[in-house]
């Protein structure tokens, strides 16, 4: 098992070092000049050399390479152009409202898609399932921020229950943060919610038609200690993976519900960065959100051992 | 095209079996949507609008069905009922939102086009080319580690904002998924016998891929470019939405939208009209690809 855990760890690494050299690459192989684009439409040669000079693009290709990943090993993530402070101390600064929304959005998104998951598989082709499965459809339809404007409509502007944007930080008191990310949460849970509630009433379906599942109820149990004792556990690890793979989602989702609600984490700063085409920290985001989304599904892979006695390393 | 290419390319599509299709409502009305949608996008010019790039100060942030008057290309001034209302600049809202079905519909098709074209050659390449197999998927797996918006994002914030350069950052995200799918296809079909009899009797490696592999890879591939159209048109308007995307005075959806968001708590309409074309057009496209993917593929079906 320890075993297991340390080559999986260790094969994350030619990943990473490969999302690693794609963002690197990314500024070297734009057809334009990156540093002019940097620089703006207003700047002048001299500018643009500078800038040029600071990022390094005047050195051979692999000097370039070997300063890039030889400073990312030691944990620097580069200087913002922007705010003109540490990539490292601007994201630690963000990390806060975005960990918080992230974690509340899985929470209220499995809460909500697994019992619907659950309910449409149990009753296949009753009016509730095709009510599940058309929000589904819906669900990966209308984009976050529609979504997002239409619960300020209704929630904040005309019922005024809720705050129409903005953060709390928790250290002000634990209802006002719990008031304010609760449409940022709803708006970014729907996409997921989708994902989830249809994956988990596939794989439910497919766990119901096997002969164990008839064997149970042959034995005189009642469908609830069917779905809990057989069926459920059966039908955990496909679900459990795409709440990891959905984590993508999630991520995307952020830049634009933290756009939306006008918080200032993460997904905000990158809008900000990209806009300043600040491109040292729309590098390190990049980087910090493809490792996190790549060690969130390491650790699945590994759950899958406590959940599935069957499956060993 | 030889006539064994033919036939097999014709009976991927005969899959479909289009008269049968025509009679299922999952497929018809989405498709029937799309394509007033597609007539809406090509008659804009003649369908009431006026130039959606038309700036009038006076004429700013007013109500659907406002009454105004806009100023003719002879300098004349005409009366003009605004059916969609104004936006801050004064700009025709009915008008923007006709000509965004133009942006929404190209994005969806192009970034469809070109991830299933580059992705279905990186593909067979992958699939077929076993020394390049390993560095190819080994490229792909650290594509798909980057989320998806995040990698379009950081594509268009590289280059001077347009139509292509939006279109290569969409369709760039794509291509790894589209690979994936035509690599597990070209290896489960190069076990087959006809395939190592064409081997056996000589055929060169390319006519290979385009007389037995390519047209095995046609059916899935139309459910696939369905799902990455979709997934296209709601990315530009996000890019667009967040300012990063098609340059703003444009008219895309998305573009309308960002416009609307700081007079949305007084003029709500400014996001009100191309939120819901956006959400239509897409759901549209998904449930056609669904429908189609269930009438191609009942074995895709189990995947999300």
């Amino acid at each position: 098992m320890f075993g297991y855990i340390l080559r999986r760890l260790v094969s994350t690494i030619p990943v990473m070092f490969i999302v690693a050299l794609i963002v690197f690459l990314m500024l070297r192989l734009t057809p334009s000049d990156p540093a002019a684009i940097i620089a703006g439409d207003n700047a002048n040669a001299q500018q643009v050399e500078m800038i040029r000079q600071q990022l390094g693009l005047d050195k051979p290709l692999l000097v370039q390479l070997w300063v890039w990943l030889s400073s990312l090993l030691h944990g620097n993530l580069g200087e913002s152009f922007f705010f003109k402070k540490s990539v490292t101390s601007l994201i630690a600064d963000r990390i806060e409202p975005t960990l918080a929304l992230a974690a509340f959005t899985l929470v209220i998104a499995v809460a909500i898609a697994v019992p619907l998951g659950i309910f449409a598989a149990m009753r296949r082709g009753s009016l509730l399932d095709r009510i599940v499965m058309g929000f589904s459809v819906m669900g990966f339809s209308v984009p976050a921020f529609v979504i997002g404007y239409a619960l300020i409509y209704v929630f904040a502007i005309k019922l005024q229950w809720l705050p129409v944007q903005g953060y709390s930080r928790i250290a002000n008191g634990f209802e006002p943060w719990l008031r304010s990310l609760i449409l940022p949460s709803l708006t970014l849970a729907v996409i997921y919610v989708a994902l989830l509630a249809r994956m988990t009433r596939t794989s439910l379906l497919e766990v119901l038609g096997e002969d164990y599942i008839r064997t149970a109820y042959s034995r005189g149990l009642t469908p609830l200690q069917v779905l809990v004792r057989h069926a459920l556990p059966n039908a955990a690890v496909p679900i459990i993976t795409v709440v990891g793979l959905g984590v993508a989602l999630l991520i995307g989702g952020v830049v634009v519900t933290e756009s939306v609600f006008a918080i200032p984490g993460i997904g905000r700063l990158t809008v900000d960065a990209v806009l300043a085409r600040d491109y040292p920290t729309i590098q390190a985001i990049i980087l910090l959100f493809s490792f996190v989304y790549v060690m969130i599904n390491l650790i699945i892979d590994v759950s899958y051992t406590l959940l599935d006695p069957r499956i060993r390393y | 095209m030889s006539d064994r290419a033919y036939t097999q390319t014709f009976s991927a599509l005969a899959k479909l079996r289009i008269p049968a299709a025509a009679k299922e409502p999952a497929i018809v009305i989405p498709a029937v949507i799309l394509g007033i949608l597609a007539l809406i996008a090509i008659l804009a010019p003649w369908l009431g609008t006026i130039d959606p790039a038309l700036l009038d100060p006076t004429q700013r942030n007013k109500l659907p069905g406002f009454v105004g008057q806009i100023t003719l290309a002879d300098g004349a001034k005409a009366p003009f009922t605004f059916h969609m209302g104004t936006d801050n600049l004064g700009r025709d809202i009915y008008s923007r939102v006709v000509y965004g079905a133009r942006i929404s519909l190209v994005i969806g098709a192009m970034v469809a086009i070109v991830a299933t074209a580059l992705g279905l050659a990186i593909g067979m390449v992958a699939g077929y080319v076993r020394w390049s197999d390993g560095l190819i998927m080994r490229f792909m797996d650290g594509l798909m580690a980057i989320p998806p918006i995040l990698l379009a994002i950081a594509l268009v914030s590289l280059s001077r904002a347009g139509l292509t350069a939006v279109i290569v950052a969409i369709a760039i995200p794509e291509i790894p998924r589209v690979v994936r799918l035509v690599r597990s296809i070209v290896l489960s079909i190069r076990e087959e016998p006809y395939v190592e009899a064409a081997v056996t009797a000589g055929t060169p490696t390319p006519v290979l891929l385009f007389r037995h592999v390519l047209p095995n890879c046609i059916a899935p591939l139309i459910v696939q470019a369905t799902f990455v159209a979709a997934s296209a048109i709601l990315v530009e308007s996000i890019l667009s939405f967040l300012g990063v995307g098609i340059p703003p005075e444009v008219p895309s959806w998305g573009n309308i939208m960002s416009a609307g968001r700081q007079y949305f708590r007084i003029f709500p309409h400014n996001m009100l009209y191309p939120g819901v074309c956006i959400a239509v057009t897409v759901l549209c496209v998904n449930v056609l690809g669904d429908a189609l993917r269930d009438r191609l593929d009942p074995k895709l079906r189990k995947r999300v």
